[in-house]
């Protein structure tokens, strides 16, 4: 009895999925023959899904990062990271590189943009914390979450506006509101066949490659930074008990600016990157993009940095292979239902643990 | 030392300090007692600068602290373990010991104090790999207190450290306090167990509805009619 009341929701969910799920492109037995026909698209997506993946779980750090800190889930952190790419964008278009360019040249240019978006996005987001929230730190939970909806309407707004100053940075194009053509530095070289001369039938782009890589170092970096580093300590202080953290001789200011100036130079990072590998980038990319990372955010269990970049990964190959085998009109109805079922589930999402304020 | 007066501390529109003058000097334990509510912790609150006072003065060695920020009062000297313990639950033993020392550079002065708080609690030091909030009470409470002492405070703010302890173990952290004392450290300790905090003050303050009531030597206090009847529970 006890088992069947434990397993009946699950037969239900199962039977319906079967039974509604081809209608929202999840058709069970026509995915199960397209992989066995196939298997190497479905290893082809996972790379695709791990690269698109690791964009959004850079951009989901910066979520945790500020969540963890002061409980507030920063609604305009997807539109700084909409920021990034522009700036990336415009510092790309001034130093005048092309695809044809040399691969030094480009290079220089991809380097420089990114430090000018990193730094760009990490000011910016200071600048957001110091007027926008800092203020409200104690007021009620809703003033902050408002605000920060404001800000990201603002955000997304000098984005439309900076889309538009064609006559300062022509490589935005003639419309605003357009998708703007972001320069392939980076070129699809197969690393597999061109680097090592393996006939393999699935592809890994020197583009994937760089993102996963980049990806890589920088949640590796923070990690070690979080753990190790006095001010990372600080961090962690001020997120666990505020007051305790003011008692140890800890500027929380400082420590809550400097979480901020991190998750903007994330965002920047992540930018740049989305900007690289899509090659096309739009003042609303910040609301779509930020929504998945939000989402990746909760589902690894907000405020946890590992969980951040396993939700980001986990979301990128799922619609990966939404986009794939169900239907990419479909994948952000899965994505969520995703979410969903697991909040459900485990509420404190995939990793969170369920330590308070108070021991 | 140590000096506040007349102390005014407000919740909103709530009065909680209505006025406190007291002082420490230099190589004492003065107890500050009082009933539930009569603004023990808020003092503490106030002299760390984690709620400011609407008026009046705390300064420490003639330096002020009315109105600096909480971290910059913990870096001219003044260190406490607060009630509730505040432990860092996700941290470590070791790692919450460190975070006592965050504004010290002296490393061989944050090794020693490590070794003092490790002889004063082996029990901490049986734990150090353990996270805080998997303690037990009582030993969050020596982590506390260790985690105060890591600051090398020149004032040591102690709120209830007797609070949820088993009676043997009270008797122990008080044995603790005053070695300490002997050592040099300068405490201000708020007591809910009146009796325990006058055996071993020098001096001590009464707290009623955030005004002092009654102050004077320890001895004194133990003495004093009123004090044993509404805080030492004698007849
Ligand atoms: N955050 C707060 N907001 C409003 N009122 C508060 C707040 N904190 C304390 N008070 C009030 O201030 C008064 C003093 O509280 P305080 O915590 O200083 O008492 P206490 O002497 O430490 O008591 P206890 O022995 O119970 O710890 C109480 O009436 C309390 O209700
Ligand atoms: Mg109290």
């Amino acid at each position: 009895m006890q088992l069947v009341r434990r397993f009946l929701p699950l037969v239900i969910g199962i039977y319906l999925l079967l039974f509604f799920g081809p209608l929202a492109g999840f058709d069970f037995f026509r995915i199960v023959g397209e992989i066995y026909n196939k298997p190497s698209l479905l290893l082809q997506q996972l790379i695709n899904g791990l690269a698109n993946g690791s964009i959004v779980a850079i951009v989901a750090l910066g979520y945790t990062l500020v969540y963890g800190i002061i409980e507030l889930v920063n609604f305009a952190h997807g539109d700084v990271f909409m920021l990034g790419a522009f700036m990336a964008l415009t510092v790309i278009g001034a130093t005048g590189v092309t695809e044809t360019s040399t691969a030094s040249e480009k290079l220089t240019a991809a380097l420089l943009a990114g430090a000018a978006a990193i730094i760009f996005c990490g000011v910016i987001n200071v600048i957001i914390e110091r007027f926008a929230y800092r203020r409200l730190r104690n007021a009620p939970r809703l003033a902050p979450l408002i605000s920060a909806i404001g800000v990201s309407f603002i955000v997304q707004n000098i984005g439309l506006f900076w889309g538009g100053l064609r006559s300062f940075f022509p490589i935005m194009g003639v419309n605003s509101a357009a998708p703007k053509a972001f320069p392939d530095l980076i070129g699809r070289v197969d690393v597999f066949k061109d680097w090592f001369g393996l006939d393999l039938p699935i592809t890994l782009s020197t583009k994937e490659l760089m993102v996963i890589v980049v990806a890589a170092a920088l949640m590796v970096g923070l990690r070690l930074l979080v753990q190790y580093t006095k001010i990372g300590k600080a961090m962690r202080a001020t997120a666990e008990n505020r007051d305790a953290a003011k008692i140890m001789g800890i500027d929380i200011d400082r420590v809550i600016s400097f979480t901020f100036l991190l998750g903007g130079a994330l965002a920047g990072a992540a930018g740049l990157m989305f900007g690289l590998y899509n090659n096309t980038v739009v003042f609303t990319m910040g609301f779509t993009g930020g929504l998945r990372a939000f989402t990746s955010a909760v589902l690894g269990g907000i405020g946890n940095i590992t969980g951040a970049m396993f939700g980001g990964i986990l979301i990128g190959l799922l619609a990966a292979f939404s986009d794939q085998y169900f239907s990419s009109r479909w994948t952000n109805a899965w994505v969520f239902a995703i979410l969903v079922t697991v909040m459900v589930f485990r509420p404190t999402g995939l990793m969170g643990e369920n330590v308070g304020q108070k021991a | 030392m140590l000096e506040l007066k007349d102390v005014h501390t407000y919740y909103g529109n709530i009065h909680a300090l209505k006025g406190i003058s007291l002082n420490v000097q230099k190589g004492e334990i003065v107890t500050l007692i009082g009933s539930n509510g009569a603004g023990k912790t808020t003092t503490l609150r106030t002299i760390q600068g984690l709620i400011h006072a609407r008026h009046g003065s705390i300064t420490l060695e003639g330096e002020e602290l009315t109105k600096i920020p909480a971290h910059q009062v913990t870096m001219r000297g003044v260190s406490q373990s607060p009630e509730g313990r505040l432990i860092f639950p996700r941290m470590t033993v070791l790692e919450n010991l460190e975070m006592g020392a965050f504004t010290r550079k002296d490393k061989d002065g944050i090794k020693s104090d490590l070794e003092r708080v490790f002889t004063v609690f082996p029990r901490l030091k049986e734990r150090i790999k353990q996270t805080g909030g998997t303690l037990s009470g009582g030993e969050q409470q020596m982590l506390a207190i260790g985690r105060a002492l890591m600051a090398n405070p020149r004032v040591l703010l102690l709120d209830e450290p007797s609070m949820g302890l088993a009676p043997i173990l009270v008797e122990q952290i008080f044995n603790i306090i005053g070695e300490l004392n002997k050592q040099g450290t300068t405490i201000l300790l708020v007591e809910q167990n009146a009796r325990m905090a006058l055996s071993i003050a020098h001096r001590g303050y009464v707290l009623q509805t955030g005004t002092i009531r009654l102050q004077g030597s320890a001895t004194n206090l133990q003495e004093d009619d009123e004090v044993r009847k509404t805080y030492l529970g004698e007849h």
